[in-house]
């Protein structure tokens, strides 16, 4: 009776640590250029060793230009930490993947890209988005710089345990609606605290259905629902996905990992602390229109009034973000002009997000006055992207085609989107100044980006445009 | 680590839900930046008005909760970006504790790792004691005893929080958590013997050492 995530923590538990917490043993640390270099800095610092330095990986992703020809000088102040990433990677013999080398990228696209996140490992890195990894059945979870440097100098963390959660999709997603579209949805549904406290695994007969790379976006977006943690059980799509890449195991560590893998599942008797069922039949293509994840509706729903809000604090913050983001309540989100597109993202710059994308671009042009970017998510997404063809497609409409890194989902690396423009993007977070300074992001699935490039406008990619 | 005993002081009352760690510290601040320079970074977005002058009718902008060591604040405190700077910006400009109903699980954490305390009281209680701060804005005054697991409002009221017993010890006395854990050092070289025979595909090869 016990839940994957049971099995997942007690597989990793070496002792208790005292009152409620556990020491629990961490297989793979993910370093990027600014968490990831102040850890470093400060085991230096502080004089501790990395003892596992080959369960570390390093790779620059926050804070460096995507320009094509682009160099860790080309952001002058994020050099820096580039510069401390390269030091402390070399210092402790960490595995990096440097900007221009293969296997560079968005640390969530090559972390499982590359089979350095496996089902059934603890991960963690400084980014809130690591558990997106949970779409391959790993326990993945974002820490600050402080936890990260206990992770590095001791390969372990000092944790409470969470809760358990389970949210099913139940059923099929209906045609244009993907992963991202069903997890906005659900935190629509639940609200971006109803995961705090929580691991959630995300299950349910859509979900089993769902490809690798859909598995990961619906993952990244477990801390938008609040929780640290979130991952889905591994199958056969997964370990079929995973066989032969580069540090995925070889031979009868294989074997052994396999046989491992299919044991990862929650019991059919397992009780969850919180159990949520959703109809995946019933899911529209989904929006954002105010400034948290929780502000989103299908793009044909109209947009709330803040005097319908169920409490009085989110009255003011429904008022506040309608306010920000230029939009009147009563209309339906499509239909409404934009300034730029962003396609790119630990959450949506995977090779088939490209694809999705392609597949609305070609033949058409971005519309005019709209600014469109595809930042793909790591060297080996725009390569395999460029091989079939999709750079092509993106530069011929009049996008700019760019280099591997996070970009205009974050805004670290001095790229914006500029104050008061509108921004339909794939990626995760819609808060205030996000994209940049009073930018204003309406949060997508590629497709619904795609569409809204060349036709200018929020549109419904299940009606003729 | 600055222990955490007790703090008294104005509390200044922000509360609106879901503050996020983007609004409390922009990310170009995380940038070629010190921890200890980010407390003039605080809540920027909304210190600040767009031609870069402080918002007088922003809270934290009034006389009376300049440097207030106790922040009042909305549900899910925290949420959003990992990023630790969101406690050393709040530590930088004196905050030592928050009052909300709840935080996100990855700031809670990064606020226990640099004494900062994140109290836990229901809305209505943490509105309650809002409405007495601004009655009285200026003098009245907030107390954190973490000791005794209470806060004490404006009008003398007592509200005791719950708080993990590992992480209340830590605090009092200041404690890193590194120094503690690799007193265990051996039993985890031990878990990790027997982990690498149970699942070897677990653990990759060294890397090559470049030369």
């Amino acid at each position: 009776m016990a839940t994957l995530f049971d099995k997942l923590w007690q597989a990793h538990r070496i002792a208790a640590a005292g009152r409620g917490q556990d020491l629990i043993h961490i297989d793979r640390i993910l370093l990027h250029d600014l968490s990831g270099a102040r850890a470093l800095g400060e085991v230096a610092e502080k004089g501790y060793r990395v003892p596992h330095p080959e369960l570390a990986f390093a790779t620059p992703d926050h804070a460096v230009a995507t320009a094509p020809g682009r160099t860790a000088e080309t952001f002058a102040r994020g050099a820096a930490g580039v510069a401390m990433l390269r030091d402390g990677a070399n210092r402790h013999g960490i595995r990096l993947f440097d900007l221009g080398q293969d296997g560079q990228g968005i640390v969530h696209v090559m972390g499982p890209e590359l089979g350095i996140v496996l089902p059934g490992l603890t991960v963690v890195c400084g980014d809130s988005h690591t558990c997106t990894n949970g779409g391959l059945g790993a326990l993945a979870f974002g820490v600050g710089s402080s936890e990260l440097t206990h992770a590095l100098a001791t390969q372990t963390l000092r944790l409470a345990k969470p809760k358990s959660m389970r949210v099913r999709f139940d059923g099929a997603f209906p045609p244009g609606t993907t992963a991202k579209d069903a997890v906005l949805h659900a935190i629509g549904a639940l609200g971006t605290g109803a995961g705090a406290g929580y691991a959630i695994e995300w299950a349910g007969s859509a979900v089993r259905a769902l490809p690798v790379e859909q598995r990961l976006t619906l993952c990244n977006l477990s801390i938008e629902m609040g929780a640290r943690m979130g991952f889905i059980a591994p199958d056969e799509t997964v370990f079929d996905w995973i066989a032969g890449r580069d540090f995925a195991p070889k031979g009868a560590a294989w074997d052994a990992a396999l046989a491992a893998w299919r044991a990862l599942r929650s019991d059919d008797d397992a009780r969850f602390d919180a159990d949520h069922a959703i109809d995946a039949g019933g899911i529209a293509p989904q929006v954002t229109w105010g400034t948290s994840p929780e502000h989103v509706i299908a793009v044909d729903a109209p947009i709330p009034a803040p005097d319908a809000a169920p409490d009085e604090a989110r009255r003011k913050a429904w008022a506040d973000a309608l306010a920000y983001q230029g939009l009147a309540p009563g209309r339906p989100l499509a239909g409404t002009a934009v300034d730029w597109v962003f396609i790119g993202s630990c959450t949506n710059a995977r090779l088939s997000d490209l694809r999705e994308a392609a597949a609305i671009v070609r033949g058409r042009r971005v519309a005019e006055g709209v600014s469109a970017w595809v930042v793909p998510g790591s060297v080996r997404v725009k390569q395999a992207a460029e091989a079939e063809g999709l750079d092509r497609v993106f530069r011929e409409a009049g996008f700019d085609w760019r280099e591997p890194g996070c970009s205009l989902c974050v805004a670290a690396n001095g790229e914006a989107v500029p104050p008061g423009a509108r921004c339909v993007s794939t990626s995760n977070r819609n808060f205030v100044g996000r994209q940049g300074k009073d930018a204003r992001t309406h949060l997508a699935s590629p497709a619904m980006a795609a569409a809204a490039a060349v036709t200018g406008r929020i549109t419904d990619i299940r009606r003729p445009f | 680590m600055e222990p955490f005993t007790a703090v008294t002081g104005p509390a200044a009352p922000l509360l609106r839900a879901n503050i996020d760690t983007d609004v409390i510290i922009r990310v170009e601040r995380l940038v070629g930046t010190t921890r200890e320079s980010m407390g003039a970074h605080a809540f920027e977005i909304w210190r600040l008005r767009p031609d870069g002058s402080e918002d007088p009718e922003f809270v934290l902008n009034r006389k009376e909760f300049r440097g207030a060591p106790i922040l009042l604040a909305g549900a899910n405190f925290g949420c959003g970006s990992s990023r630790e700077g969101a406690v050393w910006a709040l530590a930088g400009m004196g905050v030592r504790a928050v009052i909300a109903p709840s935080f996100s699980d990855i700031f809670r954490n990064n606020a226990f790792q640099n004494g900062l305390l994140p109290v836990v009281l229901d809305e209505t209680t943490v509105r309650a004691i809002a409405a007495q701060v601004e009655a009285a804005p200026g003098n009245a005054r907030v107390t954190v005893d973490l000791e005794r697991q209470v806060v004490i409002a404006p009008d003398g009221s007592a509200h005791p929080f719950a708080i993990d017993p590992a992480r209340r010890e830590a605090l009092l006395a200041g404690l890193d958590d590194i120094g503690l854990t690799l007193r265990a050092a051996d039993a985890i070289a031990a878990w990790q013997r027997a982990d690498r025979a149970a699942r070897p595909w677990a653990w990759p090869a060294a890397p090559q050492q470049r030369t």
